[in-house]
C-alpha cells in the first residue's frame, strides 16, 4: 500500500503598518523591550481597541492579490484564554466571517485569510526554552498588537518540497505587496503546517497532526519530511496516527508532542463588543485590485514571453524574491548585445548549483549581479568560453572579484579566430581517418579532431565554435 | 446665602455667575463634609486631590462625584475590587475628560458593587453604602455611592455608569433623577467594563434640568471608542411644563402584570400614571411581550461578556498578584483571593455560557431575545412617544436583606434591564414615597421613562414636566448635620 501525504499550511505574516492594529504604538522591531507600549495594548481597565485603518488597507491588498472574496462585512471576535503574552485574556481574531474567503496562490487554494492581533514576545529563561521548567519568563509586550493576517490553505499540497516552493511564492507576492517585510528570522512570517497520509486513491484524508515552529524554509521542508516518515512508521507499523500538536526542534530535527494542557482549549469565541464590524467599500476592493503589483505569477509569464526564458527558470526567478531581484539587478547591469536569457541562464543553472555546493543562498554569494553581468558580457563577446566562464564564476562565488581579472589571472581568454583556424587546419591533417568518417556522416567521429583542438588551445577554445569550424573546414 | 450643599447644579452655577460663591467654596462645602455613608471610596485629604474646579467652561465650578469605575490619571480606582487594590491608571476616561474640559471639579470616587455586578452596592470589596433616607438600608446599586452622595448632600451631581439599571434603580431608591443615555452616545474608553454591550455612562442630579446640562457635556463621538456616536442633536434644556400631544405607553408587562411590585410602588405609580394624563398625555396600554425574558437574556450575555473582560486581571501586569510555583497557580490564587463571591459566580455563568457545545443554546438564544425585545419597543414606539414604568419594583430595601438570594436581587432590575438590552435611553425621576411591603419608612419611588434611540431631549422634557407636577422635594439629607 503506497502512502500518500496531504499538506496545508497556516501562516501568520506581520503587516507592516506605522502603528499597531488596536491602538497607536509604533511597531519597530528589535527596540528596547517594553519601549512601544500603552495602555490599551497591555490590556488597562476600561481601555478600548481602535481598528488601524491600514492594516484593513492592507488586508484588502493581500485578500485580492491572493484572489480571495472580501467579506462585505465581518467582525472581530474574542478568542478566549489566559497566558502572560496575551494582556487581555483574549485575542481579537476573525471567526465564522473571515475578512478574505476562497482564493488560490498557484496551484494551492486558499480557504480564509483573516484579521488579528499578534501576542507578546515570551521569552523563557532555563534550559528548556519552554515556559514549564523554566526559571522565569520575561514579556516584552512590543510585539503585542502587532497586526497579523492568517492565512490558511487548503490541503493542496502533497509533498514538503512543494510546501517549501509554495511558501516562497507567498513570501514573494507579499513582499511585492509591500505590506509586510516577511523575515522568518524575525517572526514576521511564521509557519504552521497541518499533515496527513493516506492510502493512495484513497479520497478521505488521514487524521492531520499541527506542526509549529517551522520558522525557516529549511525547518518546514525538514519538519514536514520528519512527520510523514513518523507517520509512515505509525501506519505501516498497523498503528494510528493521533490528532495532535509537535513542536519541531530545529537542532535535532525532531517532533515532540506540547502537553495536552498547551494547545486543548475551548476558546469560548464570541463578538467582539467593543468593535464595529468591518465593512470594506466595493470601491475600495476594487481599487486595491487595480493598484495591485506584478504578481510572481504575471511575472513568470512576462519572463517566458518577453525574455524567452524557459518555463522552469521564469518560474524560479518570478517565484523567489531575492533571485529574481538578482536577476533584475544584473540584468540592468548588463551591456547591450547581452541577452536577458543568457543572464538568467547562468543565474538559474549554474549560480544556483555552485551556491549550493557553497551552502549559501545563491544571491549571499560573492558573485554580485554586477559581476555576473559582466562575465556573462565575456561570454557573449567569446572572450571566454562556457568551461571557462563556469571556472570563472566558482572564483566570483567563493572570493568575489571582477570576471576580466579573473579570466586574465586564470588566462582562460579564448583564443583569437586565426590562431584557432590554424590549429583546426592542423587538426583535420594530423586526423585523416576521423576526418573522413565525418565527411561520410558519422558525426561522432568529430570528437577527435574536436579533442586535439582543446587540447591545443588548453581549453580556452568554446566547444561550438570548434566544431562549427571543423565542419566548415571539411565542406559541411 | 443657603448652605451651598443644598443647591442644585444650575442654582449653584447661578451664584457663581451672580458672584455670591465662588467654585472653590461650593467644592469645599462638600468636601468638608464627613461621608457618614460610606459613599465615597477616595475624597481629596490636604495634598492628596484630584482634578479641581475651573473657571471658565459650561459647568465651571461645579463639583462632581465620580463612580470608581472611571479611570482618572493619578487617583486610585477600583472598580470597587480587591484585585484593584492599590491600582492608579495612567489616563482619565473620556468622560470625566468632558467634565474637567467644562470646568468640573473631581470631590471623590464614589463606592459601587465589585465591577458593577449588583443592585445594592452590597458586594463592593470596601464595604456598604448607606440610604441616606434610612441608614439601615441599601442605597441600590451599582452606582449606590454616586447615587448616596447626590441623595446625602455629599455632591451636587454624580457620575455613574448602567448595565442593566445601575443608575436607574439607585436613583429610584435615593429619590434622585439618573438618566441612562442612549447606548453609543457618551465614550466608554476609561470605563471599566462589565458588559461591553450594555455599559453606558451617565449622571446622577437632584433633577432634571441638572441631568440635562450633564449630558449635553457628556455626549460625543469618541476616537477612543469605536461604538461611540454621540448626540445627532445637541440636548436642549427641559423647558415643558405639560405632556399635552404626548402619546405615553403603559407597559403592562413592566407594571400592573408584573410580579414583585410592591403595593406601595404600585399605588405611586398608579399617581404617576393620572399625574400624566392630567398634563395632558394621551395615555393607553403597551405591549412590551418578551420583557418577561430580559432578566433571563440579560443574565447570559452580560455574564457571558463579564467573563472575557475580567480576564485581564490575571495579576501579571498590574493589581493584585499572589505568588505561586506555577503560572495557573499565581492565576487560580490572584482571581480567587482578589474577586468576590458575585464576581466569581459571573464570570463562571459566563464562562458556562460560551462553552463549546452550549454556546448557541444560551449565548445564541439570549441575542435572539435581545433582538425581539428590541423589536418590541421598536414597534411600541410606532404608536407611543415614550413609555413609562416602575423603575425598581420595591423601595430600598434592609442591608443584608437580599444577600443571600441571588435570584431575588437580580429582580431589582426587572423594570430597568429591557431598556438596556434594547439600547435605548431611560431616566428615573423621583414620583413619590411609599412604605415597603410589611410597613417602614416612607421611601422614594422612581418612575422610568423611556423613549427610542436618541429622544432624550424628548424624554428629558417630559421628565421635566412631570417632575414639576408631582412637587418632590429635591433637597438633599445633609450629613454631619442635625437635618
Amino acid at each position: 500500500m503506497k502512502l500518500v501525504p496531504t499538506i496545508g499550511l497556516e501562516i501568520h505574516v506581520q503587516l507592516q503598518t506605522r502603528t499597531k492594529m488596536f491602538c497607536g504604538c509604533e511597531l519597530e522591531f528589535g527596540a528596547e523591550p517594553n519601549t512601544h507600549t500603552c495602555p490599551i495594548c497591555l490590556g488597562h481597565p476600561g481601555t478600548l481597541p481602535v481598528t488601524n485603518e491600514q492594516a484593513i488597507e492592507y488586508a484588502t491588498r493581500i485578500a485580492v492579490a491572493l484572489g480571495c472574496e472580501v467579506a462585505p462585512r465581518s467582525i472581530f471576535h474574542r478568542k478566549n484564554y489566559f497566558y502572560p503574552d496575551l494582556p487581555k485574556g483574549y485575542q481579537i481574531s476573525q471567526f465564522d466571517i473571515p475578512f478574505g474567503s476562497n482564493g488560490r496562490l498557484g496551484d494551492v487554494r486558499i480557504h480564509r485569510v483573516h484579521l488579528e492581533e499578534d501576542a507578546a514576545k515570551l521569552t523563557h529563561v532555563g534550559d528548556s526554552g519552554r515556559i514549564h521548567g523554566s526559571g522565569a519568563s520575561l514579556v516584552d509586550f512590543n510585539r503585542g498588537g502587532t497586526p497579523l493576517m492568517e492565512i490558511v490553505t487548503e490541503p493542496d499540497i502533497e509533498d514538503p518540497a512543494a510546501a517549501r516552493e509554495w511558501l516562497a511564492l507567498l513570501r514573494t507576492t507579499l513582499r511585492q505587496l509591500g505590506v509586510s517585510d516577511v523575515n522568518m528570522d524575525e517572526g514576521s512570517l511564521r509557519c504552521d503546517a497541518n499533515v496527513s497520509i493516506r492510502p493512495e486513491g484513497s479520497a478521505e484524508l488521514g487524521t492531520k497532526t499541527e506542526l509549529k515552529n517551522m520558522n525557516s524554509f529549511r525547518y518546514l521542508e525538514r519538519g514536514v519530511e520528519a512527520e510523514i516518515a513518523r507517520q509512515r512508521g505509525i501506519v505501516e507499523a498497523g498503528g494510528t496516527v493521533e490528532q495532535e500538536t509537535l513542536h519541531f526542534d530545529p537542532t535535532s530535527g525532531t517532533l515532540t508532542p506540547l502537553r495536552s494542557k498547551e494547545y486543548a482549549h475551548d476558546y469560548r469565541y464570541f463578538p467582539e463588543p467593543d468593535l464595529v464590524p468591518l465593512a470594506p467599500a466595493a470601491a475600495d476592493v476594487e481599487a486595491a485590485r487595480a493598484a495591485l503589483p506584478e504578481l510572481p505569477e504575471q511575472r513568470r509569464d512576462r519572463y517566458a514571453a518577453e525574455l524567452g526564458l524557459n518555463p522552469d527558470a521564469a518560474r524560479l526567478l518570478a517565484f523567489d524574491a531575492e533571485l529574481g531581484t538578482f536577476f533584475e539587478s544584473a540584468t540592468a547591469a548588463a551591456g547591450a548585445g547581452v541577452e536577458a536569457k543568457a543572464i538568467a541562464n547562468w543565474v538559474t543553472g549554474d549560480l544556483v548549483a555552485l551556491a549550493r555546493e557553497a551552502e549559501l543562498e545563491p544571491t549571499a554569494t560573492g558573485a554580485t549581479p554586477e559581476a555576473l553581468a559582466a562575465l556573462v558580457g565575456l561570454v557573449a563577446a567569446g572572450s571566454v568560453n562556457r568551461g571557462g566562464a563556469r571556472e570563472v564564476l566558482a572564483v566570483l562565488v567563493r572570493d568575489g572579484g571582477e570576471p576580466a581579472a579573473i579570466v586574465e589571472r586564470l588566462d582562460l581568454g579564448a583564443s583569437d579566430s586565426g590562431e584557432l583556424e590554424a590549429i583546426v587546419e592542423q587538426a583535420i591533417a594530423d586526423q585523416p581517418d576521423a576526418a573522413a568518417k565525418v565527411k561520410a556522416g558519422e558525426g561522432k567521429a568529430i570528437g577527435a579532431i574536436v579533442g586535439v583542438v582543446m587540447r591545443e588551445t588548453r581549453g580556452k577554445a568554446d566547444g561550438g565554435d570548434v566544431t562549427r569550424l571543423i565542419r566548415a573546414k571539411l565542406g559541411l | 446665602m443657603t448652605d451651598p450643599r443644598l443647591l442644585t447644579v444650575a442654582e449653584g452655577l447661578g451664584e457663581i455667575a451672580a458672584g455670591n460663591m465662588s467654585g472653590d467654596e461650593w467644592f469645599s462645602a462638600y468636601a468638608d463634609t464627613p461621608d457618614e455613608l460610606g459613599a465615597y471610596l477616595w475624597r481629596p485629604q490636604g495634598d492628596d486631590r484630584g482634578p479641581l474646579p475651573a473657571t471658565a467652561g459650561d459647568l465651571a465650578g461645579v463639583p462632581v462625584a465620580v463612580k470608581d469605575i472611571f479611570c482618572i490619571e493619578g487617583l486610585p480606582t477600583t472598580a470597587g475590587s480587591r484585585i484593584l487594590e492599590g491600582y492608579v491608571p495612567p489616563y482619565t476616561a473620556t468622560a470625566v475628560e468632558a467634565l474637567l474640559a467644562a470646568g468640573a471639579g473631581v470631590l471623590g470616587k464614589t463606592n459601587m458593587d465589585e465591577f458593577a455586578m449588583g443592585s445594592s452596592n452590597e458586594n463592593s470589596a470596601y464595604g456598604d453604602v448607606r440610604n441616606p433616607w434610612d441608614p439601615v438600608r441599601v442605597p441600590g446599586g451599582s452606582s449606590g455611592g454616586s447615587a448616596a452622595v447626590v441623595a446625602g448632600g455629599l455632591a451636587p451631581c454624580s457620575l455613574g455608569t448602567d448595565t442593566g439599571g445601575s443608575i436607574r434603580q439607585p436613583a429610584a431608591l435615593c429619590g434622585v433623577v439618573g438618566m441612562k443615555p442612549t447606548y453609543g452616545s457618551i465614550s466608554r474608553s476609561g470605563m471599566i467594563a462589565f458588559a461591553s454591550s450594555l455599559d453606558q455612562c451617565g449622571p446622577f442630579t437632584r433633577d432634571v434640568r441638572d441631568a440635562a446640562l450633564l449630558l449635553a457635556v457628556l455626549g460625543g463621538r469618541d476616537h477612543r471608542d469605536s461604538t461611540s456616536i454621540g448626540f445627532p442633536a445637541p440636548i436642549a434644556l427641559p423647558s415643558r411644563e405639560d405632556l399635552s400631544g404626548l402619546r405615553i405607553g403603559v407597559p403592562r408587562e413592566l407594571s400592573s402584570d408584573a410580579e414583585g411590585i410592591e403595593a406601595g410602588v404600585r399605588e405611586v405609580f398608579d399617581r404617576a400614571v393620572a399625574l400624566c394624563e392630567s398634563l395632558g398625555a394621551e395615555i393607553s396600554e403597551a405591549h412590551l411581550p418578551n420583557a418577561r425574558h430580559g432578566i433571563s437574556a440579560y443574565y447570559v450575555l452580560a455574564p457571558a461578556e463579564a467573563s472575557a473582560n475580567l480576564s485581564r486581571y490575571d495579576g501579571v501586569r498590574f493589581g493584585l498578584r499572589e505568588e505561586a510555583d506555577t503560572l495557573d497557580e499565581m492565576y487560580e490564587r490572584t482571581r480567587s483571593a482578589g474577586f468576590g463571591p458575585e464576581v466569581k459566580r459571573r464570570v463562571m455563568l459566563g464562562t458556562y455560557a460560551l462553552s463549546s457545545g452550549f454556546y448557541d443554546a444560551y449565548y445564541g438564544s439570549a441575542q435572539r431575545v435581545r433582538t425581539l425585545i428590541a423589536r418590541d419597543f421598536a414597534a411600541a414606539f410606532d404608536d407611543f412617544d415614550l413609555l413609562i414604568t416602575p423603575t425598581s419594583p420595591t423601595v430600598a430595601f434592609e442591608l443584608g436583606a437580599r444577600a443571600a438570594d441571588p435570584l431575588a436581587m437580580y429582580m431589582s432590575d426587572y423594570c430597568t434591564v429591557p431598556m438596556s438590552l434594547a439600547g435605548i435611553p431611560a431616566i428615573s425621576i423621583p414620583a413619590g414615597t411609599a412604605e415597603p411591603d410589611g410597613g417602614g419608612p416612607e421611601l422614594p419611588v422612581g418612575l422610568q421613562i423611556t423613549g427610542p434611540a436618541f429622544s432624550e431631549s424628548l424624554i428629558l422634557d417630559a421628565a421635566h414636566a412631570i417632575e414639576g407636577a408631582v412637587g418632590f422635594d429635591h433637597r438633599p439629607k445633609l450629613q454631619g448635620s442635625a437635618s
